[in-house]
């Protein structure tokens, strides 16, 4: 196995991106076929691809420059859709702090729902150098950007060819399900969770537009968290040991 | 329907998406690199974040895979039974997406 001489968080993260693949492919496929349909230029299909590189938004945006919607509607669209990435960016900002502003940059230029789960999930499970922090999440969010571009590209040039009812893009919910089966370790953590959830889930049924299901739940379920965290203050958790 | 407008609208709609979804991803990134400790109420919040985002964006494709809340016949709930048992047990991201799909697969094709 080449993977044995490289580096081991490298290695690792290969590992860990490699299965979130099977549900990214068929999502960045759609992303160009829907794009070049839309009536957008090929290099333009790319251009969103690259310069955004956010698929929820890359989506909601060629349908809305398909129908025409006013401009100012269409960059709003999008911008409310990727709000959510300000929860990432906080979550993960501890673990970039000591990087050089230039590895700032780049780390979130690449920031994705998948790269911050798996890292922030990864750095949980064991204390890692700078180094190797900034190793393991480059692997992840650069394997994903470089698919997300060749995916583009093809689904441009082909278009988006794989049969809906193999469920391929059900392998990204179970991605974030299997990181909340450990993630979710703690009574408050499991308030999060379950608020978290709950919220999302009503969102989705009630249709919320923009995504906004999502974000209401990440932030009822982190208010959740902290008001179980304060008020169960079971001896011997460390996460609620300083005293006011 | 293709659009009908002007590929300079396009670049403009591209390059205004990009700056402000960069300025979002870096927020915090770098806001915190200008702070010389982060306060420890901040800290304890953000211990939630994970939870609490990854079961918001994980839950609705379980509970309510066709936009509604659905129980029986959900196959995506079964999948997604089978695969927190395996995540439970074997603690393995690959693992768990291969036990959910197979289970999807063997419910929607009997293989």
């Amino acid at each position: 196995m080449p993977t044995r001489r490289l580096p081991a968080e490298i290695a690792r993260g290969l590992r860990d991106v490699a299965p979130l693949l099977i549900g990214i492919i068929p999502f960045g496929l759609v992303a160009g076929a829907a794009a070049v349909e839309a009536g957008l230029r090929p290099l333009q299909a790319i251009g969103l691809s690259v310069v955004v590189f956010a698929g929820a938004s890359q989506l909601a945006v060629i349908d809305l420059l398909g129908q025409n919607a006013a401009l100012s509607i269409v960059v709003i669209t999008g911008v409310v859709i990727n709000l959510r990435i300000l929860m990432y960016s906080a979550s993960i900002a501890p673990s970039f702090q000591s990087f050089r502003p230039r590895w700032k940059a780049i780390t979130a230029y690449i920031l994705t729902d998948q790269a911050y789960a798996l890292s922030i999930s990864r750095y949980a499970e064991k204390e890692l150098s700078k180094t190797e922090r900034r190793r393991y999440y480059l692997t992840v969010a650069l394997t994903l950007w470089i698919v997300w571009q060749i995916c583009t590209i093809v689904g441009i040039i082909i278009g988006a060819r794989v049969p809906d009812e193999w469920g391929l893009g059900f392998a990204v919910p179970l991605v974030f399900l299997s990181l909340l089966v450990p993630a979710a370790a703690s009574r408050p953590a499991i308030a999060a969770a379950l608020v978290g959830g709950v919220v999302s889930t009503v969102g989705t049924i009630y249709n919320f537009p923009l995504n906004l299901g999502l974000i209401t739940g990440g932030a009822t379920g982190v208010v959740a968290g902290v008001v179980v965290d304060t008020y169960t203050n079971t001896p011997g958790q460390s996460s609620s040991e300083t005293n006011h | 329907m293709p659009t009908e407008y002007t590929s300079l609208a396009v670049w403009i709609v591209i390059l205004a998406l990009g700056v402000a979804t960069f300025t979002i991803r870096i927020s915090f990134i770098s806001l915190f690199g200008l702070l010389e400790n982060v306060p420890d109420r901040v800290t304890r919040g953000l211990q939630f974040v994970p939870p609490a985002v990854f079961a918001a964006l994980a839950a609705p494709a379980f509970i309510a895979p066709s936009g509604h809340i659905e129980f029986i016949g959900n196959e995506q709930l079964i999948a997604g039974i089978t695969a927190t048992a395996i995540a439970w047990y074997v603690d393995d991201v690959f693992a768990t997406i291969i036990a959910g799909m197979l289970t999807l697969w063997i419910l929607r094709f009997g293989i």
